[in-house]
């Protein structure tokens, strides 16, 4: 079968590999049908994950039709329309009694802090991802959700990360009823996160970044007011006087890949003395009101970041974070899509044969082409 | 001994989940103030179905894995299910493993685990000239689709050729020279 390849920093191509297999009773295998790129895979891509290792296939927002289950996998047959939460979930440990997902404790070999995931090295477990034509699912049994018939392929593929990423980032925020909320960050995620303020009741969402294109898309996709950091001065400074005390709650969307402070790229992003870039964190914590909530889903590496702990203190901040629980907030979620309230393929700007990963890693990360999210799509059908 | 082996030994003469060393019931004031409102994690995490068992849930089944899983010190028992993907090989596999000599906590892990990465990527260009492939970064950057991918390598080649042809020219000169 082809798969994506990852070769080292910014090297990816397209492989013949082995046909994934049944390694566990409660295992399917899963015919890819449509496979996304996530700002997650950048920092993969950068290499500023530890652990990460040559010949590893990516990809943890994939959707698709089952293709072989293991014994114990009753609940699923060859030839169901699957998504797949980017979470391996056993659905049975302490913390998946809990509802977190993300965390779950029989999935992940190599590290406690996370549970395992996709195509996301090492740290997160070592499993081959879904941007290939086939891909093995643990835990088959629990994780992959039926596409209702009347959902698009293409809404149900982002319905693996995205939208419940952006959505968990909001519901994190604890938003009431006319809170202010700043977004940093106008990719898939922050973009979706910003939509999702106004579902817990937002009275005004503000979007930050510097990408002219994306910030033009927030405007009318979330919709929100944009603000590009690079024409504002100190950020932090123009939001405090734009909001007067601060904002009710800031969520941090970009993570450890961010650009904005040329000190944190060096010593962060291209030292490594700290597990990438934290300035738009730094950012959220110092211009959210005092009292108020910053809440983090920007990916970021295992080290540590230097960060404004003492303001946190001093102003009384309350942080939240995690990695989204996707399947907790499906059903939820399913229904918004229903009622049109979301929107998820809006977010497709680009739709490239699995054959040009390689092409589709480069726009993405690169933000050329007015590129927001691309979907791989391999032809295995 | 490592930090983590002391830490394992320390914990093994600590009080522990069985045997705590107070009983809440004997402290005054035990309780009067837990408010089950004050929940910071709710609706992140739900505790409606926690049954107090911190460790002992039933584990599904364990993988038999087929290849060598590196593990964090910092579990009991293997996790039940893992990924078999490119398994630790090499020289930077013996540094992934002396990696997994550390905890999570410790900034020496995931060091020595960035320097596999770097040494991996060394190994896989190796591994390509051994298979009589020659990388072709053009495409593997995307700077060109996957059906020029050819043309691309051609021009890598060019470009590589004339490049070593160049140095070798310059220093037959410079010998020339130094003659
Ligand atoms: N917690 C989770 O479950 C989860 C799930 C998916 C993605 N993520 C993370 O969310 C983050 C965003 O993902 P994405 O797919 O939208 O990625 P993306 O790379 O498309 O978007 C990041 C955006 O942030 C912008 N940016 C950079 N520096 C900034 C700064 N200082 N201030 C404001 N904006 C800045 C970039 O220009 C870019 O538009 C990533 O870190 C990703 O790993 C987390
Ligand atoms: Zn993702
Ligand atoms: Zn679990």
């Amino acid at each position: 079968m082809l798969a994506m390849d990852y070769r080292g920093p910014r090297r990816v191509r397209i492989e013949h590999k082995p046909m994934p297999v049944i390694q566990h009773p409660r295992d399917a295998v899963v015919r890819v049908t449509r496979s996304c790129i996530c700002g997650s895979d950048l920092h993969l891509y950068h290499g500023m994950v530890p652990d990460t290792r040559v010949g590893m296939t990516f990809g943890h927002e994939f959707c698709g039709v089952v293709e072989e289950v293991g014994p114990d996998v009753q609940n699923l047959k060859r030839g169901d329309r699957v998504l797949v939460p980017f979470n391996i979930a056993c659905g049975q440990c302490h913390f998946c009694k809990q509802g977190l997902f993300g965390n779950c404790h029989e999935s992940n070999a190599q590290a406690t802090a996370v549970g395992g995931i996709f195509g996301y090295s090492h740290t997160a477990g070592g499993y081959d991802g879904g941007q290939a034509e086939y891909v093995r699912v643990p835990y088959a049994d629990f994780g992959p959700t039926l596409i209702p018939d009347w959902m698009d392929p293409d809404d149900a593929v982002l319905l693996t990360d995205v939208v419940p990423t952006g959505y968990q980032a909001a519901e994190m925020g604890g938003i009431q009823k006319g809170d202010t909320v700043v977004v940093f960050g106008a990719g898939p995620v922050g973009l979706m996160a910003a939509r999702c303020a106004w579902l817990f009741g937002a009275g005004r969402v503000i979007v930050i970044d510097h990408v002219e294109y994306r910030l033009e898309f927030a405007r009318t996709y979330c919709p929100a007011e944009v603000y590009d950091f690079r024409e504002i001065g100190d950020p932090v400074v123009f939001l405090k006087k734009i909001t007067e005390i601060g904002a009710d709650v800031c969520i941090d969307a970009v993570g450890a890949d961010a650009s904005g402070n040329a000190w944190h790229t060096l010593f962060g992003k291209k030292l490594k003395f700290e597990a990438g870039n934290a300035t738009p964190l730094a950012w959220a914590i110092n211009s959210v009101k005092k009292g108020g909530v910053v809440s983090i889903v920007g990916v970021y590496g295992p080290t540590g970041n230097m960060i404004p702990i003492g303001n946190v203190v001093n102003k009384g901040v309350t942080i939240r974070a995690n990695q989204a629980s996707v399947k907790r907030l499906l059903p939820r979620l399913i229904d918004h899509v229903q009622a049109g309230r979301i929107d998820p393929k809006g977010l497709i700007t680009h739709r490239v044969p699995l054959e040009d990963v390689a092409e589709a890693y480069h726009l993405f990360s690169s933000k050329l082409d007015g590129c927001i999210k691309p979907v791989l799509i391999p032809n295995a059908e | 001994m490592t930090q983590s082996d002391k830490a394992n030994a320390a914990a093994s003469e600590a009080p522990s989940v069985a045997y705590p060393s107070i009983d809440p019931a004997t402290v005054v004031g035990w309780g009067v103030d837990a408010d089950p409102k004050n929940d910071p994690t709710w609706p992140i995490r739900d505790r409606s179905g926690d049954d107090g068992a911190r460790a002992d849930w039933t584990p599904p089944s364990a993988q038999v894995a087929g290849v060598e899983i590196l593990q964090s010190v910092e579990y009991g028992r293997r996790p039940a299910v893992v990924g078999e993907s490119t398994p630790p090989a090499g020289l930077s596999g013996m540094v992934r493993r002396a990696a997994f000599r550390f905890s999570e906590g410790q900034w020496g892990h995931w060091l020595l685990l960035m320097g596999a990465d770097r040494l991996n990527t060394v190994e896989g260009l190796l591994q390509d000239f051994r298979r009589g492939r020659m990388p072709n970064p053009l495409f593997e950057m995307g700077f060109v689709k996957h059906e020029r991918r050819h043309e691309a390598a051609l021009a890598t080649a060019a470009v590589v050729g004339v490049a070593v042809a160049g140095l070798v020219l310059l220093n037959r000169r410079r010998h020339h020279l130094s003659l």
